[in-house]
């Protein structure tokens, strides 16, 4: 089942999403990516409602672009999460709302530092150190809470990312069985094999 | 026919000039200076009031109460971006009200204070569709926006009534924005500080007004520094009572009679 993770560390942001496109109970894929990448220093993992997902994922890259585009600078991190945020509590309070559920990672090159944003199809946003979505959370926050270290050099918090992807697999009935790692942090984005 | 091409705001003339823009900024350097200083640590704004007189009922800026200065030509755009206006009263008030809606639709939206070369973007694009719809005049108002935001720290922009805007280090608009400017240009150093800025505008600023004396009753003066407990920018501007403590401590104070000129 769909399942993602965050965490800051010293000067980033890793994401992972795994890579499973499910239909009913039946896999159609496995080499999805799932996070997007919404400028060269914003990351957001999705999941939710197939379609939704993609359709809103994209409304969302095309207008923080846009903000780019005429204003000369990208919005900063906390500033998308707003956007994102109103945009879905607009989307609630519709006639078909989006069922998404996302992760927005990004590092902030006005004030340098990481910046992880927890957001829910209710339209909540949560700044966090670190976050999940999907069955995975169940396992993971656990593991987190001992394990986070907001401090962490890029290899340790990969190391805690990497505890939480082997206890799913370890619990979870119906676990992911490949993961897509992206980090941000100031040089840019980039993906990590994990 | 010497007035064919100036009846219409939207009308070239065969010189390729818009002359209604033009008469536009004329009247801007008839009205009340306006002087912006930029400096590492803040920006200072000062203007001069023109509107003045005994009979004047200024008991509105006196007492508390508002944010400060007399509501002529200082006002807080948002809480990181003040304005210094020169030109048409009237005009400027419209403006300064669309600047500060502009900066709460972005708050709203964003919840993030606006940037300030985005705040000046937009009431430039508004100004500019004045000179490209007939019909209509086009605001007769210059602005200076003293302004901070997380992207490029403290920020000093001026625009017309084209709807060209630029950032300047220090710079002047209105009456004898020449003189000032040329001061400016002597004066001006880099990695000047705020008290020195606060310095040298009030130094320029008694050298290009009309009158001899500065005082509370001429003058308006705002302070947009960055407060370091609050994490955010922090926006002064002066009440009449605040301007001449400043100037008795800048040694510009009126003088109280004669006296001291005639010895």
């Amino acid at each position: 089942m769909e399942t993602s993770f965050a965490l800051t560390g010293k000067g980033y942001v890793i994401i992972a999403a795994d890579t499973t496109a499910a239909r009913s109970i039946v896999k159609m894929k496995v080499d999805e990516d799932k996070i997007k990448e919404l400028g060269t220093h914003l990351l957001m993992a999705y999941s939710g409602e197939p379609g939704d997902t993609v359709q809103f994922a994209e409304y969302v890259e095309r207008n923080i672009r846009l903000y780019q585009i005429r204003n000369l600078y990208p919005l900063r991190p906390p500033a998308a999460a707003s956007w994102i945020r109103r945009s879905l509590a607009q989307s609630l309070r519709s006639r078909n709302p989006y069922s998404v559920n996302l992760l927005l990672g990004g590092y902030d090159q006005a004030e340098n530092k990481p910046n992880l944003y927890w957001i829910d199809y209710l339209g909540s946003v949560v700044e966090v150190p670190f976050a999940a979505h999907g069955y995975g959370s169940y396992f993971a926050l656990s593991l987190l809470d001992r394990y986070h270290d907001p401090e962490a050099p890029l290899e340790e918090g990969l190391a805690t990312l990497k505890r939480c992807l082997d206890e799913v697999a370890k619990r979870l009935v119906v676990s992911p069985s490949k993961y897509m790692v992206k980090v941000v942090d100031k040089d840019g984005v980039r993906e990590v094999e994990i | 026919m010497a007035r064919r091409y100036d009846s219409r705001t939207t009308i070239f003339s065969p010189e390729g000039r818009l002359y209604q823009i033009e008469y536009a900024m004329e009247a801007i350097s008839h009205a009340g200076t306006v002087l912006g200083v930029l400096a590492k640590d803040g920006v200072v704004l000062a203007a001069e009031k023109r509107v003045t007189g005994k009979l004047l009922d200024l008991s509105g800026a006196k007492v508390r109460g508002g944010y400060g200065g007399s509501g002529e030509k200082m006002f807080l755009l948002n809480s990181n971006v003040i304005g210094g206006v020169a030109g048409i009263t009237s005009d400027a008030n419209s403006l300064v009200n669309y600047a500060r809606t502009v900066a709460q639709q972005h708050l709203l939206q964003y919840n993030d204070d606006i940037p300030v070369e985005v705040l000046a973007q937009r009431l430039c694009d508004l100004k500019q569709g004045y000179t490209q719809y007939g019909g209509l005049r086009p605001f007769g108002v210059s602005i200076l926006y003293a302004g901070y935001d997380p992207h490029y720290q403290f920020q000093l922009y001026h625009s017309d009534p084209s709807g060209n805007y630029s950032g300047w280090k220090a710079t002047c608009i209105g009456a004898n924005n020449g003189t000032a400017q040329s001061l400016l240009k002597q004066e001006y150093k880099d990695d000047i500080s705020v008290e020195q800025a606060i310095s040298l505008v009030l130094r320029v600023m008694s050298k290009t007004m009309d009158s001899p004396t500065l005082g509370s009753e001429k003058l308006e003066f705002a302070v947009l520094t960055y407060d370091e407990t609050a994490k955010q920018p922090k926006a002064k501007i002066y009440r009449p009572s605040e301007i001449d403590a400043l100037l008795v401590a800048e040694g510009l104070a009126k003088k109280d009679d004669d006296a001291e000129m005639k010895s």
